[in-house]
């Protein structure tokens, strides 16, 4: 089948109104990462004990949830469901606009971001951080190459191929990224070779809810209406995924609860940890997975409102794996009580200021600011709603 | 680096206050231009038993000399933890600093080689080459890497500091080039007297001998990094 797609109109309601919107947004997640560099992180609810804070969780949910918005064109590609070919290029799309504005998120948010170029010309071999550089830069390469095959009609042929390519590509990726943590030994809020897979999970439910909210944001302003039919293919595709990723962090913390020295790391995260376990069961749990379970499979026509919950779910998740896991106290001495000027031995408290978060939803705007762009400069949409539901 | 008596020099603080304990040991200066090599391992033995609670000698002595300190946010050095052992209520107090590990996390981490690792076991960072993204401080199993989050003045001259980059104990490496010891094992010498400095691979060096002679450990000994920073009486 060969895409015919479309681009959004310039005449297209609301359009010039949102780019305006997303354009301001970017800008005062700039002016925000220029004010934390020239006053220094001092002014951002970021510690010594939190090191990485909302910005953290911001830039990792746009890179996680890139990579998981390459499903659908995955499943028209790789897996020959000719169905979702229509939708495949947006697919692309979002992935490379998701991950864009993840890593914008997280150069802007180095104490030294003017030292990119160092980054790019010295690399430690061993160091997992340096792999991902490689792999996100790859990603939007492998992303960019496989939309241009979809894209150029005598380049189709190509298709199936780079599709391969970007699916194992973004599954190394998500891997690469959940061993940013569960590769740190001396954490035992994150040392877990369930890490990977767990962040593999969330990418699929969260870039999968992504792409459906953007979606029917598109049709907004003049893209195509999604029928019944695909709302429905998509929102059960959308329950599998989002309770697979209830599954994989169910496993880690009864991993955790199993062993009396990890036993404080669960504890902290899912009963007395403050703010983290109201976020791990009021919104991972029950808002993120539980409601939108009930409502993807019992309530016609909720596929929307559902992905939403599934998204917001995904960021707690991040939320209280990436600060929760900081807040909890290093076992320095294990079996004794621990005090010191420096916090040793009790939680570590955090509060995220204006600029951090300005600069995380920069990160968003920015993702959804290529996306209106790409739709209105490139046929990326499919031209009638019967080519999506074919 | 040589051993030789013309480039030893004892310091006059040193001083034995137990049977074969001598508290300070000597540091032998590194000749312009030479080399670090491996053929020395700088490490600390502390006793816990002859750490103070509320002392702060060692973490005074380490802030006057390098310059922290100055805001809030900066991080400690080295801190002195009260630790109580659950089990028993035995109460002890130590300092804890930068590990100086020998296969040190922060190294493995760092994207750009900013963390480092001297010949001579000193764990430093790289002012030039950090980016600021804080793995390192992720990394470290003991809350011993910072991070400079605000406009730092009154900088040593042989302490580069900067705002948006890493920083930890360097192990007074100035100080020991020069054939000093690290600031807080001279501070302490004239407090509790519990710190023994030294080369942990030359068998003779009064910290070798004593680290083969009592029982000591290494603070997370389970993560395998041979730090070079040991603790007796835990």
């Amino acid at each position: 089948m060969v895409v015919s797609g479309v681009t959004l109109i310039p005449s297209a309601p609301r359009i010039w109104p949102a780019l305006g919107l997303l354009l301001l947004l970017v800008a005062l997640g700039l002016a925000s990462a220029w004010t934390m560099e020239t006053q220094g992180h001092h002014i951002t609810g970021m510690t010594n004990r939190i090191v990485w804070g909302l910005p953290h969780v911001c830039a990792i949910f746009l890179i996680l949830t890139a990579s998981g918005a390459l499903n659908v064109a995955s499943v028209a590609s790789v897996f020959g469901r000719s169905d979702y070919k229509p939708l495949a290029p947006l697919s692309a799309l979002l992935a490379i606009a998701l991950l864009t504005g993840g890593l914008a998120v997280l150069v802007l948010d180095l104490g030294r971001p003017d030292r990119l170029l160092v980054a790019m010309l010295h690399q430690n071999p061993f160091s997992i951080f340096a792999w991902n550089v490689l792999l996100y830069s790859g990603f939007i390469a492998v992303a960019g190459v496989y939309l241009w095959t979809m894209l150029v009609r005598r380049q189709n042929r190509h298709t199936a191929a780079a599709g391969v390519v970007a699916l194992v590509w973004r599954l190394v990726l998500t891997t690469g990224t959940g061993s940013i943590f569960g590769f740190l030994a001396g954490r035992a809020a994150f040392h877990s070779a369930m890490m990977a897979p767990l962040f593999v999970a969330a990418s699929l439910a969260d870039g999968l809810a992504v792409f459906m909210l953007v979606l029917a944001g598109l049709a907004a302003f003049g893209g195509p209406v999604p029928d019944t039919a695909l709302r429905r293919r998509l929102g059960r595709l959308l329950g599998i995924l989002t309770a697979a990723s209830l599954y994989f962090a169910l496993v880690l913390h009864l991993t955790w609860l199993y062993a009396p020295d990890s036993r404080a790391v669960s504890g902290f995260l899912l009963l007395h940890g403050g703010v983290f376990p109201v976020l791990f069961w009021g919104g991972q749990v029950v808002l993120g997975t539980a409601v939108p379970l009930w409502l993807l499979f019992r309530c016609a026509g909720r596929e929307v409102l559902a992905a939403s919950l599934v998204a917001l779910g995904g960021l707690e998740q991040l939320g209280v794996l990436l600060i929760g896991g900081q807040a909890v106290p290093q076992s320095l001495l294990p079996g004794w009580e621990l005090h010191s000027a420096f916090g040793d031995g009790s939680a570590a408290a955090y509060a995220p200021s204006l600029p951090e978060a300005l600069l995380g939803v920069g990160g968003f705007a920015l993702a959804l600011l290529l996306v209106l762009l790409g739709c209105r400069l490139l046929r990326i949409l499919p031209a009638r709603l019967s080519e999506v539901s074919a | 680096m040589s051993h030789g008596p013309t480039r030893r020099r004892l310091l006059a603080a040193a001083i034995t206050v137990a049977p074969g304990l001598l508290l300070v040991a000597e540091a032998a200066p590194r000749a312009p231009g030479s080399p670090v090599t491996a053929h020395t391992r700088w490490g600390l033995l502390i006793d816990v038993a002859r750490c103070n609670a509320g002392c702060t000698a060692c973490v005074d002595g380490c802030r006057h000399e390098q310059g922290w300190g100055g805001a809030a946010s900066d991080g400690p050095w080295i801190r002195k933890i009260e630790a109580t052992e659950r089990q028993t209520n035995r109460s002890v107090s130590l300092p804890v600093m930068c590990q100086h590990c020998a296969e040190p996390p922060c190294v493995e981490v760092c994207p750009t080689g900013a963390s480092l690792r001297r010949a001579d076991g000193i764990v430093l960072v790289d002012r030039h080459r950090c980016i600021g993204c804080r793995y390192c401080v992720m990394a470290c199993p003991f809350d011993a890497r910072f991070f400079v989050d605000t406009e730092v003045h009154d900088q040593r001259p042989y302490t580069p500091r900067g705002k948006g980059t890493a920083e930890g104990c360097t192990l007074c490496v100035h100080r020991l080039d020069a054939g000093r010891l690290p600031a807080c094992v001279e501070a302490c010498a004239s407090a509790g007297g519990a710190m023994l400095f030294g080369d942990l691979i030359d068998p003779t060096s009064e910290i070798s001998q004593a680290l083969r002679a009592r029982a000591s450990t290494a603070l997370r000994a389970e993560l395998g990094l041979a730090s070079a920073i040991r603790y007796q009486g835990l």
